[in-house]
């Protein structure tokens, strides 16, 4: 958390005046947030505040309707998907999203899709460039195994692991791609405390270990305002607070619409 | 003398990463050789080695569309009509310009591989069903196109003559000739298949079935690989067409139509999807259960139809087995043979404490 003092950090990810209808559900409305590089930075707000969908916008799935998205200086607003993950965008899914059957191991090879280069007729061949290849790749996965300790799972297909674990193998694949930019939908939701304990350490290493900027959407506020250097709120698409969590804590407007929430 | 895995070590990630993760996989691979190479041959007539050339054409095939149905989760009913496309241009290309088979081969394989991936743009917009009404679509225009040009069909009936396969300046001519030219090729797609589904285009064809979206977030280009899943799909398609073509000894449209597609389906549905071995055993099944079914009825058969229809019921036979036989599997055993052929294999690994 030592970004906050860094006066000048440069920022890693811009949202700039985005907004995103769905026929006629405003799910974001020109919200903007400024992600400083190295930061862990976390998206709260009730059920259906459109965390999700923002998040969607920044690794492409939706295009916003109006607005851009700046990676690194770099307007990526119209910017697939695929080549997103190329920029060092990754992420993991709020209703996980894992390719069921193939091993835990195949899975976050899959993370490797974009540094690997093998084309079709070295992967018909095989043994030489392609095989040579695999075990480069193969090295790093494993030290991701290590890292989130998979390493009993590696030949277990992903489908079949317990929730908790499915998290964990779908934080390994992001993390696969080395990205410079995680986003995390929920990936504490449903945990128990043991669990969650875990992964929020996982969480910190990455962004201590690795330098990953983290956008972390969750709802339990102990592990947001515990970890988060910056916090933003959204609430019914808007963006209604930003700061410190501290300060954020504090905002009237934010107790203003938790309650809200909760009286619904 | 059962092959268990304790006791064996992977020290190293290419160790882990092989084809055969036991010794025992060598060992059994080995034997198969020995097996199709220099025992079948020697031991079986010209009619037996008919029905493996026939089978070992097939495999082709069905591992070409279960690489597109199986791995990629796109599914084609033209797959025989790609064959078709394998089996002209390979057919024109011998008689035009006398080109041997190791040219014919994969010109016909990347002819086909041409056609099916304009065939499989539609599949960067639809799924499902309407992706299978658009290659059905496929299958009916590519009929029709054959059979109404003669400057590609040959004008006569719609077929071309093709001239024997010539290897070193010997002509293939008996079954057990062509054995040893179809084998060789069908063993070839087997290992490039073994091989493209363990590395990162297969992988990537997986993730494409499993879940497109995480697939796409994952930096794989879903558009790309769709389009180059049908394009490999259609070049196995357009090899086994030109070896069906060696085979018969004519290009004629008529020997691939939808029924041959669909038998293609049946084989990657009853053998297994998205496995090798299945592909290969769903060939071998559906290529012999209509001579079963035939050679039961000569023998059996008899006893309960008239001789004059026999031949009759015999077809409507083979139609009533595989729709059921389909239904079947999609129902009760949706991973195919390949899945029963591993429940007996994982009960022999862990035999005799199998409780
Ligand atoms: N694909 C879609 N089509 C139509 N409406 C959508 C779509 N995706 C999201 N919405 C709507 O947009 C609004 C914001 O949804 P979003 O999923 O972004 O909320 P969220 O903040 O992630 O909520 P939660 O905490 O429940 O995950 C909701 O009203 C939702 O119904
Ligand atoms: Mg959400």
């Amino acid at each position: 958390m030592s970004a906050q003092s860094e006066e000048s950090a440069r920022t890693k990810l811009k949202i700039d005046q985005v907004s995103k209808n769905f026929g006629g559900v405003k799910a974001v409305t020109q919200v903007s947030l400024d992600v400083p590089e190295g930061t862990i930075f976390s998206i709260i707000g009730p059920n259906g505040a459109g965390k999700t969908t923002l998040l969607n916008m920044v690794s492409g799935f939706y295009h916003p309707d109006e607005g851009s998205i700046l990676l690194d200086s770099q307007d990526v607003t119209r910017r697939k998907p695929n080549e997103r993950a190329r920029l060092g965008i990754a992420r993991t899914f709020q209703n996980i999203a894992l390719f069921q059957g193939l091993s835990v191991l195949e899975n976050l090879m899959l993370g490797r899709h974009v540094h690997m280069t093998s084309g079709v007729l070295a992967s018909f061949l095989y043994w030489g460039p392609a095989q040579r290849e695999e075990v480069v790749h193969r090295r790093r996965v494993e030290e991701i195994i290590d890292f989130l300790k998979l390493a009993d799972l590696r030949q277990q297909p992903a489908g079949e692991l317990a929730y908790g674990l499915r998290k964990r193998v779908e934080l390994g694949r992001a993390l696969a791609v080395d990205p410079t930019l995680l986003l995390l939908d929920e990936p504490m939701a449903g945990m128990n405390q043991e669990e969650k304990e875990e992964m929020v350490r996982y969480v910190l290493d990455v962004n201590e270990e690795f330098g990953t900027t983290i956008v972390l959407i969750e709802h339990d506020m102990g592990v947001v305002m515990d970890i988060s250097d910056y916090v933003a709120v959204l609430d019914q698409g808007e963006k209604i607070a930003e700061g410190v969590p501290d300060a954020v804590r504090a905002d009237p407007t934010v107790i203003e619409a938790y309650l809200g929430a909760d009286h619904e | 003398m059962f092959h268990r895995e304790s006791g064996y070590y992977k020290t190293t990630y290419k160790a882990d990463m092989a084809l055969f993760r036991l010794p025992i996989g060598k060992v059994a691979v080995g034997a198969i050789a020995v097996i199709f190479f220099i025992i079948c041959p020697m031991i079986f007539d010209e009619y037996y080695l008919s029905i493996i050339n026939i089978a070992a054409i097939a495999v082709i095939g069905a591992l070409g569309l279960n690489i597109l149905l199986g791995y990629t989760g796109q599914i084609s009913i033209g797959h025989a009509a790609f064959m078709s496309v394998g089996a002209y241009t390979a057919a024109n290309m011998a008689v035009s310009f006398g080109w041997p088979f190791w040219l014919t081969v994969p010109a016909g394989g990347c002819m086909a591989a041409l056609i099916g991936t304009i065939v499989g743009m539609p599949s960067l917009r639809v799924k499902g069903l309407y992706l299978a009404i658009a290659t059905l679509a496929a299958q009916f225009i590519i009929e029709w196109v054959l059979n109404h040009t003669p400057a590609i069909s040959g004008g006569i009936q719609a077929s071309i003559e093709m001239p024997r396969p010539v290897f070193f300046g010997r002509t293939l001519e008996t079954q057990a000739e062509l054995y040893f030219f179809i084998l060789p090729v069908c063993v070839l797609a087997i290992v490039a298949t073994l091989n493209l589904v363990r590395s990162r285009i297969g992988r990537a064809f997986i993730a494409i079935r499993d879940q497109d979206i995480a697939a796409e977030i994952i930096g794989i280009n879903v558009y790309r690989y769709k389009l180059l899943a049908f394009a490999i799909s259609s070049f196995y398609a357009g090899v086994c067409g030109v070896m069906y073509t060696y085979y018969f000894g004519i290009a004629n449209y008529e020997a691939f139509q939808l029924p041959i597609s669909i038998d293609y389906l049946a084989m990657c549905i009853i053998g297994g999807l998205g496995s090798v071995l299945g592909s290969i055993f769903g060939a071998v099944f559906v290529t012999l259960l209509p001579i079963a079914i035939r050679i039961f009825m000569e023998n059996v058969g008899v006893f309960f139809v008239d001789g004059v229809y026999l031949a009759q019921v015999i077809a409507q036979m083979r139609l009533i087995l595989f729709g059921g036989l389909i239904i079947l599997f999609l129902v009760v055993e949706p991973d195919g043979l390949n899945k029963l052929w591993q429940n007996i294999r994982n009960y022999f690994r862990i035999w005799p404490f199998s409780y």
